[in-house]
């Protein structure tokens, strides 16, 4: 069975994101980059199905501009087989993610697909959700484990309160949450050795496929900063406190 | 235009993408891995043996040796991005990394046998091996060509006798790269530990470099095989061009160093109130912080040249001795002053700067002091030479 792996090029989560001057955008000039997160989770769950035997391929696919190599660059020193990159000059929305990958899909006919559970930059949580829509495919959300019993991929998902342990008939579309596994390094000799790896390019613009964006950004602003602390001088004036400021109680 | 305080010459953008990705490798293992048990190393003067096995699978020992004998055959400025990561934790396990990669795999496979090759780089780069590197006497340090340590010619083999000081890696070592005098001329043997009459006493009571062991190499009527010796290579040449790559390692490595005590300063007084505002906010320490970031990131970009000239093959010895001068000496007077900002806060292991302080003071004098350095560098524009 093949798996398909997203690999989306995000700002550096460890780095402070700054909003240029007028609002409209994230700024990304000279600003460190990496992959996303919970993308790089979902890769390394490909590998240890690989491992386990449940994989034969480990497909990576990102769409983007030309660095976002890079980051197909660090999947396949992790262990994956081969790349997908899908130029695209602009950052595409959700809807059209999802849209690229199905045609990715109707293409490669993996078996499974691994996402990260969101991207850490947009934060949608929605293209997995969509791209299992489109294929009809079943869908895991937000696992936090996966087993392939023959056609079935049984997962476990992370939800309000608890735990739901889901049964998938493949092919399906999982998404990886925080604490599916502990991402491997890209050992030196699969770094090298990933120069090697085959990285196909396609342009978006060729793909036939609408991804005019529907979304309008209004704004963006930083987060609010926290307040220093008070100290009260009393039990009476916190019980007021909490309930006309904090308004907890 | 965005001016990256960490950053300012955007280093990260004139690397290549398997070269940012080597970085990310090493700096990654580095703060998860290293990071937590240094201070503890330190203070209880522990050498974590499978720091080497650890490394070794993730390519770092001799990334620049060859693939078929085990290696990553990475370039230089690769190997100079782990150095800057592994000593931005500690300069004792960056001279682990240095004396395993480039004198001791280094000089294998530049001037080894195929069989010597074959045999003992794969252990190397894996950290099944240890190696160490015998160059250093008691009485002869700067001027190695006055060695006493002698080799003769016996029957189907050599003997060795001598001693070696100040040996990274010694007590826990498999095998040692040593230079010898055989007939007046310095050649390079390998030879294994277990070999009788050979013994690696550890150095107590080092001040520095404490996570990483140091010893002797004490060698008495050892004898080794035609097999031991290094063929070609004769004269002091072999273990000099072995120095090179480690200086070269060295000079970014210390930056790496100065960069967490920097790091340390800046984020210590803006943390610091005295006087009802943050340190930071004051002009000496702006001042302080300035010159840290001026020549830290004006040494990294000549560390990356010097890198990028030997990959090409261009990087005169003289030009490494000018950075791994400038490193450490900057790098030392960093930690230093960092050291000093940090008040008494500074004398504690709860904080990087002082045990950084005081390994660099080993790396400022170790393979070839800052004054040594300079002597090479002014004997290269006057002609005249000031060694003796």
């Amino acid at each position: 069975m093949k798996a398909l792996v997203t690999c989306k090029r995000v700002l550096d989560p460890y780095i402070k994101a700054r909003i240029n001057a007028d609002g409209s955008a994230v700024n990304l000039d000279n600003v460190k980059m990496a992959m996303n997160p919970f993308d790089e989770i979902a890769v390394e769950e490909a590998l240890r199905l690989k491992e386990a035997g449940s994989v034969t391929e480990v497909v990576a696919v990102s769409i983007g501009g030309p660095k976002s190599e890079e980051t197909l660059r660090q999947a396949l020193a992790m262990g994956a087989d081969r790349a997908i990159l899908v130029e695209s000059d602009q950052d595409i929305e959700p809807l059209a993610v999802a849209k690229v990958l199905k045609a990715v899909c109707d293409e490669e006919q993996p078996g499974l697909v691994l996402m990260g559970k969101q991207a850490i930059d947009g934060d949608s949580n929605q293209a997995g959700q969509m791209l299992a829509g489109m294929l009809n495919w079943a869908q895991g959300t937000f696992i936090s484990e996966i087993k392939i019993d023959g056609e079935t991929a049984n997962v476990t998902r992370e939800i309000d309160g608890g735990l739901e342990k889901l049964s998938l008939k493949l092919p399906a579309v999982v998404t990886a949450d925080l604490r599916l596994n502990e991402p491997r390094y890209a050992s030196l000799p699969n770094i090298m050795k990933a120069k090697k790896k085959p990285l196909d390019k396609k342009p978006l613009a060729d793909m036939g496929i609408d991804t005019a964006k529907r979304i309008e950004i209004v704004g963006l602003s930083e987060p609010a900063e926290r307040q220093a602390g008070v100290m009260v001088d009393s039990v009476a004036a916190l019980v007021e406190k909490l309930k006309t400021e904090a308004k907890v109680i | 235009m965005h001016f990256d305080w960490q950053d300012p010459f955007q280093l990260d953008s004139q690397l290549s993408d398997d070269e940012r990705l080597i970085a990310q490798t090493a700096e990654q293992y580095a703060a998860e891995k290293l990071a937590p048990r240094v201070a503890s190393a330190f203070l209880e003067e522990r050498t974590d043996r499978e720091i080497f096995n650890e490394m070794g699978e993730l390519g770092l020992l001799g990334c620049t040796v060859n693939e078929q004998y085990g290696g990553s055959g990475t370039n230089y400025v690769s190997y100079g991005l782990i150095a800057r990561a592994v000593e931005g934790i500690d300069s004792g396990y960056r001279s682990m990394m240095s004396v395993q990669s480039s004198l001791v795999m280094f000089p294998i496979e530049t001037y080894g046998t195929e069989a010597q090759k074959q045999k003992y780089l794969p252990k190397l780069a894996s950290g099944e091996w240890v190696g160490c590197f015998g160059l250093t006497e008691p009485d002869h340090g700067s001027d190695p060509g006055s060695m006493i340590t002698k080799a003769e010619k016996i029957d189907g083999g050599y003997r060795l006798n001598g001693a070696k000081m100040w040996i990274t890696n010694a007590p826990i070592a498999d095998i040692a790269v040593v230079w010898a005098k055989l007939d007046g001329e310095i050649r390079g043997f390998v030879v294994e530990a277990g070999t009788k009459g050979l013994s690696f006493p550890k150095i107590d009571g080092k001040l520095s470099l404490r996570a990483s062991v140091t010893g002797q190499i004490v060698l008495e009527d050892v004898e080794v095989g035609e097999d031991a010796i290094f063929p070609e290579v004769k004269g002091l040449k072999g273990p000099f061009s072995c120095l090179n790559k480690a200086r070269y390692g060295i000079a970014w490595g210390a930056l790496g160093a100065a960069t967490s005590c920097w790091h340390s300063a800046r984020q210590y007084t803006l943390d610091r109130t005295q006087f009802g505002k943050p340190l930071a906010g004051t002009q000496l320490v702006q001042k302080k912080l300035a010159d840290m970031q001026t020549e830290i990131a004006i040494g990294l970009q000549a560390c990356l040249r010097a890198g990028r000239l030997m990959d090409e093959g261009n990087c005169p010895p003289s030009l490494i001795s000018l950075i791994k001068r400038n490193s450490c000496g900057k790098a030392l007077d960093i930690a230093r002053t960092s050291r000093d900002m940090h008040g008494g806060n500074g004398i504690s292991s709860e904080y990087p700067v002082m045990r950084h302080m005081i390994n660099l003071e080993t790396v400022n004098t170790y393979e070839g002091t800052h004054d040594i350095h300079a002597l090479i560098l002014g004997r290269e524009q006057t002609g005249l030479q000031a060694f003796f």
